[in-house]
């Protein structure tokens, strides 16, 4: 398994364990009407289907995806790591800005969800046109 | 990769693209809010990722790796997965279309298809769920 695809993968695997322990605050519903995380709902379901469904099949897709002949096997591993790095930063990003945004004043945590979305939006790029050509015959 | 996993598997890339893009306008809507409409495209933005990207990509990528019949047609009849490919993105394309055309019948139709996409697609594969090298 290539370094990028453990690194892929153990990251999806923490946010597995990340989201599941969110899932739990987010039930917790107070009587008191005040408290939960309800809000962060979202959050717990981008942590889960994104950081770490989304974040395993890239992983493995760079894995085990038809390999080059020539040249390097799975194409070019800088794009993985960008993809990496930027899917991972963003998603934290992300977290991070609707947690605080829970609470005001908003202006520098509402700017950094819209870059954490063109973060995101970019990793996922990288990867298919990374991964594209790799959808092939032997 | 056999052909029809191929076009499962680009299929799904294309749906990846769509959906994480309506994703990140929605993210950034959330965060500076520019135009409201935006979240009118919320369930393109769920459709687009959960059943385009992610049951087709496990779709095409299963019928790939899953075992092969040493005798025959090594993955089986593709019939049943050509008919499970056209099925799943007719049924989409169904759901997508009925945020714009608000009929009863397009949402329950595009559902049926998803499902009878997946029905196919178990019929196609059920008997390769087996152990390698053995012809159930």
């Amino acid at each position: 398994m290539p370094t990028l695809t453990r690194w892929f993968v153990k990251t999806a695997m923490i946010y597995l364990a990340l989201s599941l322990l969110l899932g739990m605050g987010v039930a917790y519903n107070p009587l008191s009407g005040s408290g939960g995380l309800a809000g962060l709902f979202p959050v717990y379901l981008h942590l889960l289907v994104f950081g770490w469904l989304t974040q395993l099949i890239f992983g493995v897709a760079y894995w085990m995806f038809p390999k080059y002949a020539r040249g390097p096997a799975r194409g070019s591993e800088t794009l993985g790591w960008m993809t990496y790095l930027l899917f991972n930063i963003g998603l934290l990003m992300r977290a991070a800005g609707e947690l605080v945004q829970q609470r005001p004043p908003q202006s520098i945590w509402a700017w950094m969800l819209v870059v954490s979305a063109l973060l995101q939006w970019l990793a996922v790029m990288l990867f298919i046109i990374n991964i594209w050509p790799r959808v092939r015959g032997k | 990769m056999p052909r029809i996993s191929r076009w499962f598997v680009r299929t799904s890339l294309i749906y990846l693209a769509l959906g994480s893009t309506f994703g990140a306008l929605l993210l950034a809507d959330k965060g500076v809010s520019v135009w409201p409409l935006i979240w009118l495209t919320l369930p393109w933005h769920m459709e687009f990722l959960l059943l385009g990207w992610m049951v087709q990509l496990a779709m095409g990528v299963a019928f790939w790796i899953l075992p092969r019949f040493s005798s025959g047609p090594p993955r089986g009849n593709e019939l049943w997965i050509w008919l499970a490919y056209v099925c799943l993105n007719t049924g989409i394309a169904m759901i997508i279309l009925q945020t714009w055309m608000r009929t009863e019948w397009l949402p329950v139709a595009g559902r049926f298809l998803e499902a009878a996409a997946v029905l196919l697609f178990v019929i196609g594969n059920w008997r390769r769920v087996k152990p390698f090298g053995a012809d159930v």
